[in-house]
């Protein structure tokens, strides 16, 4: 009897000692391949699985193995995160899930309470993840909050509100775990708010640095505005960003400036929207920036995902931060300093006559929003979006899911009232099978240029997973999951879920079996081999 | 910032409502403000509205009473949050200002005098039995290889509908994209595309079977982009017999 007691005493430490993910856990989640410690998998964002279980030769049997429903209605965008047997998911408008990876069977839930009236403003009821650290879950909420939650049971820890979501604040994002501290980013860039990237500390909530991306009186940059137009610049951070721990810096992207559409309240380039942002991790404080599109009037934000790798550029050996951008170019950056190395245009463009030799656009002429409408190629939703791109140190390919579509973009009256919509115009998206579609591309990640393409009906609005199998994972509106092959684009295999899909797939190991899920729908979809 | 998409849309234009309903309730600005909101409907609305709202895509708004904006206050929420489960977008990015512009525009196109059109819509009736009928659904009766006209009078312009009957291919309905594949083993398929993804296409035919084809396995899909299933009235009818039909399916305005 003493011995079951004392082996059930360990199992519980076991179990315990499981429940943690320290930071250094997270800093080689490379090398625990059965887990998915981070949103996009590693700190360099590469959302590249290790597992090489499930390959071109038996892809084709992968079935599904468990299937989970969400609890309401709404976009189902979340990116799990998978440890040491939990699974956790987030849910519209603000819950998380932790399920048994093994069944799908839910071992605890949380749902912030929320007032009916909070604002969202730009953008639907969403969530995209949740960060894990040591043994707590770390989500953000619509409502503007960031929450601890105990790992194993969903109970809070505590709660710090990061701003008013009354003036348009929200988070939709999921945060992002270092040493010690949650990084969390906040949306509500149609709200005439100013953005900023606010770091907190782990154990107690307390705010450690907030970095503001737009630059106040006496900061540089803060000559790109003019008047008081900086305290309703936009320049949000509503998607996570990577980080580099050698360098203790944070790359996250800024969303666009505000107003929108109507640019000529705010001349200047706008600083430090739409831009790329290296943040030193412990002071706050942006050691460089990057403006992919100076003074934008179209809505492309610069918050895609920022990819990091070590690479030959041209000949130099570099450290490197990749970007597929939504204004329809693939930069590359040497992460160190911000110094612009290439951009390579990867999907239809009609705005810019190439970019320049130190990154900035050459801007084409009548291509400004207008009363009539301007038709500009890629519409306000970019040539991708918030979903993630995957970079395989396999192939040394950079994977993006990319949108062929035009706008017709206009310029409409500025009117700034807090807490309502700050857009000056809009955009009407042209149709038809013929005139919007959609592919994967797959470039070679130290040039942008094209190996393969994989075209899909119409423009996406998932992310995609590479493997070391040698495969990559995407979804399509249609609701169609499918794998091609990584080193063609060639279709191997492919599942008709039965809803939308606008999720980032993962892969994770059960007893030592890989997995691949995605969610789609109302559901989150576990495939396996058999 | 965004992750845009019809929900998401649908959502915001939800909330919106909540928050706009005050500006729902102000009265239109009076002309000549209404000048401004013509720019604005030309941009934005007279794509498919028409220019002067005549109708084409969507309905004409250039009479006295709008169905689905029967007052001011439902014009606004319309303009604003769109149509659910309708070609109507809502207009969400527009500042109450400029949708007041706009609604107040649209209100002026009714005002016009309407024209009386020349045609008999019970003689037009019999036509459409004879000819359209095997094709089209009027409240429920019909064939269903094009668009069912149940309330095709409100969604469409005569000169639009006129158009459609002499010209098909300049008035593509969408939906009813026609698609030629030929299958691995060299069978030809021509048909009204039901549905399509990145993998899978459903096809019907003339005589209304049905097809499932996985794209992986098509020699060549064929997509006919300017071409209509319906082929055109241009000899069928006299020029009385077409302004008869027109008069009916002008009519057509979704009563039971």
């Amino acid at each position: 009897m003493n011995r079951i007691i004392f082996l059930l005493l360990m199992l519980c430490c076991v179990v315990f000692v499981r429940a943690q993910v320290p930071y250094q856990r997270l800093i080689n989640a490379d090398q625990e391949a059965g887990n998915w410690l981070t949103y996009s998998g590693n700190y360099a964002a590469h959302r590249f699985s290790p597992l090489k279980q499930i390959t071109p030769d038996n892809v084709a049997k992968l079935k599904v193995k468990w299937v989970y429903q969400k609890a309401e209605k709404g976009g189902f965008e979340t990116s799990p995160v998978v440890a040491d047997g939990l699974m956790y998911v987030t849910e519209p408008p603000t819950r998380v899930a932790a399920l048994d990876v093994r069944t799908g069977r839910k071992l605890w839930s949380w749902e912030r309470k929320m007032a009916p009236n909070t604002k969202l403003i730009g953008f639907g009821a969403t969530n995209r993840g949740i960060a894990i650290l040591d043994d707590t879950v770390f989500v953000g909420t619509l409502d503007c909050y960031i929450v601890a939650l105990d790992a194993r049971t969903g109970t809070v820890r505590w709660e710090r509100k990061v701003q008013d979501n009354t003036m348009g604040y929200s988070i939709t994002a999921a945060p992002l775990a270092i040493n010690g501290k949650i990084i969390v980013g906040i949306a509500g860039g149609e709200a005439g708010v100013r953005g900023f990237l606010d770091a907190y500390d782990a154990k107690t909530g307390k705010l450690v640095w907030r970095c503001f991306t737009i630059p106040g009186p006496g900061e540089p940059g803060h000559e790109t505005w003019t008047g008081e137009r900086w305290k309703m610049g936009g320049g949000t951070t509503w998607v996570t960003g990577s980080f580099d721990p050698e360098l203790n810096l944070i790359y996250w992207g800024t969303g666009n400036p505000g107003p929108d559409w109507n640019g000529d309240v705010r001349p200047g380039d706008n600083l430090y929207t739409c831009s790329l942002l290296a943040i030193d991790a412990t002071s706050g404080k942006i050691k460089w920036h990057f403006q992919y599109t100076p003074h934008d009037t179209h809505d492309w934000d610069a918050t895609e995902i920022p990819v990091l790798f070590d690479a030959t550029v041209k000949g130099q050996p570099r450290k490197v931060v990749a970007m597929a951008n939504r204004n329809a170019f693939y930069y590359l950056l040497d992460r160190t300093t911000g110094e612009f190395l290439l951009a390579e245009q990867y999907a239809k463009q009609t705005w810019a006559k190439g970019i320049d030799a130190k990154g900035r656009p050459l801007v084409l002429p009548n291509t400004e929003p207008s009363l009539e409408g301007t038709l500009v190629w890629p519409a306000l939703n970019g040539a991708t979006n918030w979903w993630s791109p995957s970079y395989s140190p396999d192939t040394k390919l950079f994977y993006v899911a990319v949108r062929e579509r035009a706008s017709y973009y206009y310029k409409g009256e500025v009117e700034f009232k807090p807490g309502t919509f700050y857009a000056g115009g809009g955009e009407r998206p042209v149709d038809g099978d013929n005139k919007a579609w959609g592919a994967v591309r797959a470039m070679e990640a130290t040039t942008g240029k094209l190996k393969w393409e994989f075209r899909l009906h119409t423009p996406p609005w998932a992310g995609v997973l590479a493997t070391a199998g040698g495969l990559v994972f995407g979804g399509s509106n249609e609701g169609n999951f499918y794998a091609l092959d990584a080193n063609t684009g060639q279709p191997l295999w492919e599942i008709q879920t039965g809803n939308y899909i606008a999720a980032n797939p993962i892969s994770f190991a059960i007893d030592g079996k890989q997995h691949v899920a995605i969610a789609a729908g109302q559901a989150l979809f576990v495939f396996g081999l058999p | 910032m965004k992750s845009r998409g019809y929900v998401s849309l649908l959502l915001l234009a939800g909330m919106l409502a909540l928050v706009q309903s005050n500006a729902a309730q102000k009265p239109l600005p009076k002309l000549p403000d209404a000048a401004q909101g013509k720019k604005l409907f030309n941009g934005q609305c007279a794509l498919c509205h028409g220019i002067e709202g005549t109708g084409g895509r969507g309905p004409a708004l250039n009479q006295p009473k709008l169905k689905r904006a029967t007052n001011d206050a439902a014009l606004f929420k319309v303009i604003q949050n769109g149509i659910p489960d309708s070609e109507m977008p809502g207009f969400w990015q527009m500042t109450d200002r400029e949708i007041r512009l706009v609604a107040s525009y649209v209100r002026s196109l009714g005002r016009v005098n309407l024209v009386k059109l020349p045609g008999d819509a019970t003689r037009g009736q019999q036509l459409y039995e004879k000819n359209c009928a095997s094709c089209h659904i009027v409240r429920g009766q019909g064939g269903i290889a094009g668009p069912e006209l149940t309330e095709i009078g409100v969604r469409r312009s005569p000169a639009y509908l006129r158009e459609a009957l002499l010209n098909p291919q300049a008035t593509l309905p969408e939906g009813f994209l026609v698609v030629s594949v030929v299958t691995a083993e060299g069978q030809a398929v021509r048909g009204v595309r039901v549905n399509e993804d990145s993998f899978t296409l459903q096809l019907r035919d003339a005589s209304n079977r049905l097809y499932s084809f996985r794209k992986g396995e098509l020699k060549e899909i064929k997509k006919e982009f300017d071409v209509s299933p319906m082929p055109s009235y241009k000899d069928a009818f006299t020029a009385a017999g077409l302004n008869d039909l027109i008069a009916y399916l002008y009519s057509l305005r979704g009563d039971k």
